[in-house]
């Protein structure tokens, strides 16, 4: 799990030598740090919850979940939606073009009704 | 795959599915000069550079999209929507000065076209941007940071854009 890019890793505490990395963890809203513990996941420096996102918990039926099926979206509804996050929602967007709006709104549906509605039952698994 | 997408939209008379095909826009404006392959070294550059945006900024943080999609904080909002403004600054002014790539060539920005597909495909998408905290270009950064299981999520986003492929004939556009 050591960090490509994070010259230093090994002594940052005591030099401070962190060039790219940020060695805490991400500073997010209290309330969500909240509702994460009673899933068992802490707040860490890590990009993705240990918890979830590792070897171990690969063929687990959350690992199974988290990283083969929720890619898989990514990927099936990418090339369905003829663009992601970069080619619709920052590209698209600057060019003022309307289907990409469209995209980008389904987007953040999608994700809200993911995030609000479905995984607060798979996380209490 | 660009080659192949461009051979199939000249050649019209055995091109069944043009229709679904013109929606790969993105291959219009490649570029078709002949270079030695030491000159693709700048694109890995803007790559590298892009890459290290996405840690920094922690845009490619599993906690960050969980914020942002419960509206606990300004975070994403903020990132995606300055680099929105700058980009319709940057198109603006591209189009405005006629802007050449460095090769001379124009940048043609070519109109998209409505379907079904970007409402349903989006849905999708947005539950895998929701369940994994990424969407592709992060995927490669996460595995760069050494989260070496994201390689699983790689490999499983490439099989969904393979079976999207295999059934685009039957899903609604």
């Amino acid at each position: 799990m050591e960090p490509f890019f994070c010259w230093g890793n090994n002594n940052r505490r005591s030099t401070g030598g962190a060039v790219l990395m940020n060695p805490e963890a991400v500073n997010i809203n209290p309330k969500l740090v909240a509702e994460l513990q009673s899933y068992g996941i802490a707040a860490q420096k890590d990009l993705l919850p240990s918890e979830i996102f590792s070897w171990p918990q690969l063929l687990t039926a959350k690992g199974i979940f988290f990283m083969v099926f929720g890619g898989f979206l990514i990927g099936f509804g990418t090339r369905y939606a003829g663009g992601c996050t970069s080619g619709h929602a920052i590209m698209g967007l600057s060019n003022l073009q309307l289907p990409s709006l469209i995209a980008t709104i389904s987007f953040m549906a999608g994700g809200f009704i993911m995030a609000n509605l479905i995984l607060p039952f798979i996380l209490n698994i | 795959m660009s080659y192949q997408t461009i051979e199939q939209e000249t050649d019209l008379a055995e091109n069944t599915d043009f229709e679904l095909r013109s929606l790969d826009s993105i291959c219009i404006n490649e570029s078709h000069l002949n270079h030695p392959w030491w000159y693709n070294f700048k694109y890995m550059f803007a790559g590298i550079l892009f890459g290290i945006i996405l840690v920094k900024s922690e845009v490619i943080s599993w906690f960050r999209i969980q914020e942002m999609f419960r509206l606990q904080s300004f975070h994403m909002f903020g990132v995606i929507g300055s680099a929105v403004v700058s980009g319709i600054i940057s198109v603006w002014l591209i189009k405005k000065f006629k802007v050449k790539t460095i090769y001379g060539e124009a940048i043609e920005l070519p109109s998209k076209t409505f379907n079904k597909g970007q409402i349903y495909g989006g849905l999708l998408f947005g539950f895998g941007w929701a369940i994994t905290g990424a969407c592709p270009g992060p995927l490669f950064a996460q595995l760069g940071t050494g989260i070496t299981v994201s390689a699983v999520t790689i490999l499983s986003a490439i099989a969904g854009t393979w079976v999207y492929g295999y059934f685009r004939e039957k899903l609604p556009h």
